[in-house]
C-alpha cells in the first residue's frame, strides 16, 4: 500500500500532500495539514463534527478519501474568519452562546455557511432539518437556531 | 488497499477484471468508506468512477433522463426537469441520510448496496427505471427490479459497475409518490415504504400503475396486484382498500428493533394508499 501524492487547494490556497490509499480526508486535514478545527465524532458519516466543503457540497470528511481530493476546492471552518474577524455565524454563536463543549460547533458552523449559501433566509424548521446531521450533545440546538437565524438576518442586511 | 480512478469505462472494467482480491466501486462512498471502516470488507482494490465521462450528470434521453452513476442525492433535488418528470424517484433518494450524505450518497450506490430498506430504489423499481451495467463483457441494460438479489447481494457479476440509471418518458397526466415510514423525523431507516407510479387517462382514470415497497421482504418488491388493483378506477375508496390488501398480501417482512412483521405488514397498505392519493394528485387527478 504505497501512499498517493495529491494536489489540491484548501481555503483558497494550493496545497500538497501524501496519504495512504484508504485515509479518510479527516485523517488528512488532522493529522497532516495540523487543520484541527475538523472534529472526529463518529467516524461515520452520521454526527456532522468532521463536516468540510468540497467543491461547494457539504460532506462529511469521514466520508471522504484523502486521495479524493485530487483536484478539489476544500472549505474548513479555518477558512471562515478574514483574519482578525469572525464570520458572522462565528460571532453570532457567541453572542448566543450557541456553544458549550464546542466539538461539534467547527462542523455546524461549515454546514450552517453551505445553508445560508444556498437559502439566505430559513425557517427554523429548515434550519433544523438542514443541520439534523450535526449532532449537538449539549445545547438542546435551539441556541444554535437562534444563532444561525441572528448571522442569516445580519447578512441579508449587510 | 489499492486506489484507481480510471478515466475511461474501458479501463475501470480491466482494472476491475484483472484484480483476483476483493474490489469496490467508489461513487458516493457512504455505504464503502463505513463498511471499510467497520471492517466489514477489505477491498485489495477499490476503483473511484467518478473520473469517468458523464457520469456526474442528467442527461435528457429518449423523453426520459439518464441519471449518471455518480449523480449526488443533493444534485436530483437541484434538477428541475427531472423532479417535474418523476417527483417520486427525487423525492426517495432526498431520503436517504443527513444533508452531508445528500451531497455524495448516489442512487446507484443506494441500489448496489441493496438494502431491503434502500430509500431510492422503490420509486426507481415502481418507475421501470434499467441501469445500464458495464462489465468485462460489454454494455448491458437490467432492470432495477432485478439488480437486488437480496439483503447486500446483487446480480451483478464480477467486474461489472453500474454507469447510469434510465428514467422513462411518461405521458402528460402522470407522475409518482415515495413514502417510508419512520419513528424520527429524518435521518432514520425504513420500517416500511412504498412508491406508487400512475398514469390517467383525460378524465382521471387510471390507465397504468406500478406499485413497489420497500423493507418488507428480502428485496424491494414490485407488487403486480397492487398496480393492477387501481387501474380502471378513479382511485375511489374501494380501489385503495384492494390496493393495500394487495400490498399487505405481498409482504414478508423481518421482525427487528425496528418494526415487527404485524406493524410492517399493515403499515405498507397505508403507506401505499397515502402515496397512491399523492401521485393521483400530482397527476393531475381531482381527488
Amino acid at each position: 500500500m504505497s501512499n498517493i501524492h495529491v494536489t489540491t487547494s484548501i481555503n483558497g490556497d494550493p496545497v500538497e500532500f501524501v496519504c495512504a490509499p484508504d485515509e479518510p480526508l479527516l485523517d488528512v486535514l488532522r493529522n497532516r495539514l495540523g487543520l484541527t478545527g475538523v472534529k472526529e465524532g463518529c467516524g461515520t458519516g452520521d454526527c456532522g463534527a468532521c463536516s468540510v466543503l468540497v467543491d461547494g457540497r457539504l460532506v462529511c470528511s469521514c466520508l471522504v478519501l484523502g486521495v479524493e481530493a485530487e483536484g478539489a476546492e476544500i472549505s474548513t471552518v479555518e477558512g471562515m474568519a478574514e483574519a482578525e474577524t469572525l464570520h458572522p455565524l462565528q460571532q453570532a454563536f457567541i453572542d448566543h452562546a450557541a456553544l458549550q463543549c464546542g466539538v461539534c460547533t467547527p462542523g455546524i458552523l461549515v454546514a450552517a455557511k453551505a445553508l445560508l449559501a444556498k437559502n439566505p433566509d430559513p425557517t427554523d424548521e429548515e434550519v433544523r432539518f438542514w443541520l439534523a446531521g450535526n449532532l449537538c450533545r449539549c445545547t438542546g440546538y435551539d441556541k444554535i437556531v437562534r444563532a444561525v437565524q441572528d448571522a442569516a438576518a445580519q447578512m441579508r442586511s449587510a | 488497499m489499492q486506489y484507481a480512478k480510471p478515466k475511461t469505462v474501458a479501463e475501470a472494467a480491466r482494472l476491475l477484471k484483472d484484480e483476483a482480491g476483493v474490489t469496490r466501486i467508489l461513487a458516493g462512498g457512504t455505504d464503502v468508506l463505513v463498511q471499510m471502516k467497520a471492517g466489514m470488507v477489505e477491498p485489495a482494490l477499490v476503483v473511484d468512477i467518478k473520473g469517468l465521462p458523464g457520469i456526474r450528470e442528467i442527461v435528457a434521453e429518449a423523453g426520459g433522463y439518464r441519471i449518471g452513476a455518480c449523480v449526488a442525492g443533493a444534485e436530483l433535488g437541484e434538477h428541475a426537469g427531472l423532479k417535474a418528470l418523476w417527483p417520486g424517484v427525487v423525492e426517495g433518494a432526498e431520503l436517504i441520510g443527513s444533508t452531508q450524505v445528500q451531497g455524495r450518497c448516489t442512487q446507484a450506490g443506494n441500489l448496489c448496496n441493496a438494502s431491503p430498506a434502500a430509500d431510492s430504489v422503490p420509486a426507481l423499481v415502481a418507475a421501470g427505471a434499467v441501469a445500464r451495467v458495464i462489465g468485462p463483457d460489454g454494455v448491458r441494460d437490467v432492470a432495477v427490479s432485478d439488480v437486488p438479489v437480496g439483503p447486500g447481494k446483487t446480480s451483478l457479476k464480477k467486474g461489472e459497475f453500474i454507469a447510469s440509471i434510465f428514467v422513462p418518458a411518461r405521458p402528460d397526466r402522470a407522475s409518482d409518490a415515495y413514502l417510508r415510514f419512520i419513528p424520527r423525523t429524518e435521518m432514520d431507516i425504513a420500517v416500511a415504504s412504498a412508491a406508487v407510479s400512475l398514469e390517467l387517462d383525460g378524465v382521471g382514470m387510471v390507465t397504468a400503475a406500478r406499485v413497489a415497497l420497500g423493507a418488507v421482504a428480502p428485496t424491494v418488491r414490485l407488487v403486480e396486484a397492487a398496480g393492477a388493483a387501481l387501474v380502471g378506477t378513479r382511485l375511489d375508496e374501494a380501489a385503495l382498500d384492494a390496493l393495500s390488501a394487495a400490498c399487505s398480501a405481498a409482504c414478508a417482512p423481518i421482525d427487528d428493533k425496528r418494526g415487527t412483521i404485524e406493524f410492517r405488514t399493515h403499515i405498507a397498505g397505508v403507506l401505499a394508499k397515502r402515496a397512491a392519493r399523492i401521485a393521483y394528485t400530482r397527476a393531475g387527478g381531482q381527488a
